[in-house]
């Protein structure tokens, strides 16, 4: 007997919004969210199903020395108990490295790793259950300072291979020249979590096959299929994958959570099993931002030209490898920012240690840097006497500029424009004497009346590579059929594409509505029969995913010239779709849809894949990395009580260059979240790590912003064409969470003359206390 | 234990509730509502807002036998039928809708302002909503939403 789906997913998004590319259609998907009855994958409900829950490990680092399941698997309701002796495949996974165990076998590396799973009738059963798993560790030492873990050969090696994950150097030009002026600092940047809100969770269904089926939400089906499979030991296409409602994710659902265990756990039992963390479990059961230390120095003219930047970077990646490779290759080529530097010479270290796995966060690789050199670019400006905007611009890359790779920025890049524009901005009016208590630093309950408060401005700008680099071949697929549906032309489209959030499904509606000229179009859930679409990540959805979209249109479109040429004897030449018709080259109407192709269904299915890039020069650095980058600027006004150390952020203006806003009103909406993003960096957002433990796993003691913490916004969106991508397009998600924490800080550094070399600044940062 | 509730109007009835159970894991697992969502079960996201007897409660804090004969009202209780409550028409069309896994608990919130405030400010606004936490949005397009169904209640 083949089961059924689960109840609840997937979905059915409306059809009948419409919009081309260009306008702001309302999401498809928005209606059965206002309704509460988008199904995400914690919501998914299967008759017989049973809940998975997970054993891990309370040291950071221990070697296991006994491992008994006997008793758990004794309690009443409990129907299976399994450990690394019962993956039946490879135990390793991972999105680099195959390096992650998918259950711990002789040795745990950080604290949480899932050590055992087990399956029972209720969600308490298996959470009780789980205290009967018996685990004996030798404790060891646990390696937490990344720096040393870079350089000190005689601490305990947590990998074969050493505790290194990826060295990087970069030299450009003559490193060692020298500059009129010199500014250097240290700069340490704390752990962010990605705090989606809808927990890791999914739905494994058992097939006759032998084969099952995950219902889930994650960023990249594919990928987590060839992983799970491989641990499973099974063939791809027998573990087949359909995503679910996603709430949210910013890189936290790339790596693995529960996909294997709970596939292991249906597979065992026979049953649908459910498996849902906790907020407590969630912080434990995905990887987070790499922490940061990184040492600059910047040198420059009297006048203000940069002449060099050097500098030495350490990312932290914790126990495992996950996406610490690419964080390396991001971090260093994009290290100098958005800025002409004529010499370079930086090293970036990627490390193992017995913290928290770090891996893929929003503005991967190039939030910590940004930080650090935006820093450094006010601490220049003063050295030089000069205004803090008026250096940027000065040294802002354009078209036509070399990257510290050597790489030509051929397409536009308007960092010039985008600085000038927030100048342009009106500041906020001054803080008067009658100010509403509730908007000072610390809201109604904590502030000083408003005495020794300080209002400061900073500024922020960086630059983000979009798309996967250094050589990957990161495409997307895309099938649309083209067909008549109760009498009217029906489009659907059909990729892996997760919509995480972002906006995907409207889009993809929208760019069909646009190619084929017919109002309805419907969004396939996306699942991996399709074929592969990449991830939802690195701000390339939209390009990627959009631009195989375009292609398998544009070929369905080919198909129905053909057939009318065919049908009709006319020329296909010149040929367009508009309305619902096929018009000819003299705009004439050559036949509706609805007559050509009455019960005929056309279906094509493409590929994207941009253009090329290469790896880099491992001794230099030197090289072709990147497809495309993407530019934001911003400005903040901050409010800060120097006495109670509290800061309130009174506006926060944001400039950026989105190539051609496909959907206006959701490049908007990814500029504000992503900002509300990068000012919890600035001011709030970390979780605290001591001695490889972590202190704060819950909402209570791990801060993200709430409405009273976001200010006002204003906006200004360029939209300068990328001749290279799809529609001119440039990844958006990313840019606007880089360079918000830099121009909070730095606006927090201008009201107070403090240093502050570290974020989150805390309130303890300001009052030196 | 069994558990009687009205919900959305109805009453509805759990059996074999556990003593532990939260009204939200009844009302997800137990009646098959599973708009109100469990984001952190500690109180602090309002993902789970949900209106009992009238106040709006973060499900996730109140034990299934507190709640025991109560009213309850939850996201999938707002709309008449087919036709949307004013609040999540203004959240569709403001795209205050993101992800949406916090849209459900701030629904029920904004609902109870805008139900008992008249133009309500934009502190108050922030103030009512500051127990929601939105990981998408930055708020601005709440706070629009907010401001829209409230314009047209007074309108209305």
């Amino acid at each position: 007997m083949t089961r059924p789906a689960p109840a609840r997913s997937p979905q059915e998004p409306a059809d009948t919004v419409t919009g081309g590319i260009g306008t702001s259609p309302l999401r498809p998907d928005g209606t059965l969210k206002v309704r509460g009855e988008f199904a995400y994958s914690s919501d998914l409900w299967h008759e017989d199903m049973l809940w998975g829950a997970t054993l891990r490990s309370p040291h950071p680092h221990a070697r296991i020395v006994r491992l008994d399941v006997s008793r758990a698997l004794a309690q009443p309701g409990v129907h299976a108990v399994l450990t690394h002796e019962d993956v039946p495949g490879e135990n390793l996974y991972g999105l680099k490295y195959q390096d992650t165990p998918a259950l711990a076998e002789d040795r745990v590396r950080y604290q949480g790793e899932p050590v055992a799973i087990l399956a029972a009738d209720h969600p308490e059963i298996a959470r009780q259950a789980l205290k009967h798993i018996v685990v004996e560790y030798e404790v060891l030492e646990p390696v937490t300072d990344p720096e040393r873990a870079a350089h000190d050969e005689t601490l305990p090696k947590l990998h074969p291979g050493g505790n290194l994950v990826r060295y990087q150097r970069i030299v450009k030009g003559d490193p060692e020249t020298k500059a009129d002026v010199v500014v250097s600092g240290v700069y340490e940047i704390g752990m962010q979590d990605q705090a989606f809100l809808g927990p890791e969770s999914g739905l494994a269904v058992p097939d006759d096959d032998g084969g099952v089926d995950l219902y889930l939400a994650t960023q990249w089906l594919h990928v987590d299929q060839k992983q799970t499979a491989r641990a499973l030991g099974l063939p791809p296409e027998k573990v087949r994958l359909t995503l679910s409602g996603v709430g949210g994710a910013f890189g936290g659902r790339e790596d693995l959570s529960m996909q294997i265990h709970s596939c292991l756990l249906a597979l065992r039992t026979g049953r649908p099993v459910k498996m849902v963390y906790n907020r407590e479990e969630s912080f434990f059961g995905h990887v987070h931002r790499h922490p940061a230390k990184m040492y600059y120095e910047h040198g420059a003219t009297r006048e203000g030209d940069l002449v060099y930047v050097r500098a030495r970077l350490y990312f932290d990646g914790g126990a495992y490898a996950s996406k610490t490779p690419v964080v390396v290759g991001n971090g260093t080529t994009l290290s100098v920012g958005p800025y002409n530097v004529p010499n370079a010479k930086i090293e970036g270290w990627g490390v193992y240690s017995n913290n928290p796995t770090c891996g893929a966060m929003r503005g991967l690789g190039a939030v910590q840097p940004t930080y650090a050199y935006e820093s450094q670019m006010d601490k220049l400006a003063a050295a030089l006497g000069m205004d803090p905007a008026d250096l940027r611009i000065r040294n802002a890359m354009s078209e036509g500029s070399t990257n510290v790779t050597g790489q030509l920025v051929d397409f536009p890049a308007p960092v010039a424009e985008l600085i000038q524009r927030l100048k342009d901005m009106p500041l906020p009016p001054e803080r008067g004497e009658d100010a509403d208590i509730r908007d000072l630093p610390g809201g109604a309950s904590n502030v000083t009346h408003g005495e020794g408060v300080v209002r400061g401005v900073g500024y922020g700008v960086t630059i983000k590579n979009i798309s996967y680099a250094e050589g990957l071949d990161d495409y997307s697929t895309a099938r649309v059929r083209l067909q008549v549906l109760g009498g009217e032309p029906v489009a659907m489209v059909h990729t892996a594409a997760a919509e995480v959030g972002q906006g995907l499904v409207t889009l993809q509606q929208q760019i069909a509505r646009t190619e084929l000229g017919v109002p309805r179009v419907t969004v396939h859930p996306a699942d991996t029969s399709v074929g592969d679409a990449g991830s939802s990540s690195a701000s390339r959805q939209t390009y990627v995913t959009g631009g195989a979209v375009r292609n398998a249109c544009r070929a369905v479109a080919d198909a129905v010239y053909s057939l009318a040429e065919r049908r009709l004897g006319r020329s296909a030449t010149g040929m367009s779709l508009a309305g619902g018709k096929i018009v000819a080259a003299d705009g004439e109407v050559v036949a509706s849809l609805v007559d050509l192709l009455g019960e005929e269904i056309v279906e094509e299915t493409r590929e994207f894949h941009h253009r090329k890039t290469y790896p880099l020069d491992p001794e230099t650095g030197q090289g072709d990395a990147h497809v495309q980058y993407g530019f934001s600027a911003h400005r903040a006004v901050v409010d800060v009580d120097v006495e109670l150390g509290l800061v309130k952020v009174v506006q926060l203006d944001c400039a950026q260059d989105v190539g051609k806003a496909m959907n206006p009103d959701a490049v908007i909406g990814q500029i504000q979240g992503g900002s509300a993003q990068g000012l919890g960096l600035a001011v709030m957002e970390e979780i605290q790590v001591v001695d490889g433990k972590v202190r704060n796993p819950s909402f209570t003691d791990y801060l993200i912003p709430t409405v009273l913490d976001m200010p006002p916004m204003r906006i200004a969106v360029l939209e300068r064409p990328d001749p290279h991508a799809p529609y001119g397009v440039r990844g958006v998600g990313e840019p606007p969470t880089i360079s918000s924490t830099p121009a909070v800080a730095n606006a927090i550094r201008a009201a107070t003359g403090l240093e502050l070399p570290r974020v989150p600044i805390r309130p303890e940062h300001i009052t030196g206390t | 234990m069994r558990v009687n509730v009205i919900v959305n109007g109805e009453p509805r009835q759990a059996d074999n509730v556990w003593e532990g159970e939260s009204l939200l894991y009844v009302l997800r697992e137990r009646l098959g509502l599973a708009g109100s969502k469990n984001a952190c079960e500690q109180g602090e996201c309002g993902s789970c807002t949900v209106y009992l007897d009238g106040v709006p409660a973060c499900a996730c804090l109140v034990a299934a036998g507190q709640a025991e004969g109560r009213e309850v009202r939850t996201v999938e209780g707002l709309a008449d039928g087919e036709q949307l409550d004013p609040i999540q028409e203004s959240f569709v069309e403001c795209g205050a809708v993101q992800c949406g896994f916090c849209t459900p608990g701030l629904l029920v919130t904004a609902h109870d302002l805008v139900a008992r405030t008249e133009k309500p400010s934009d502190a108050e606004i922030r103030e009512a909503l500051a127990g929601n936490l939105c990981r998408c949005t930055g708020y601005e397009k709440i706070l629009d939403a907010v401001r829209l169904a409230a314009a047209r209640k007074e309108h209305a």
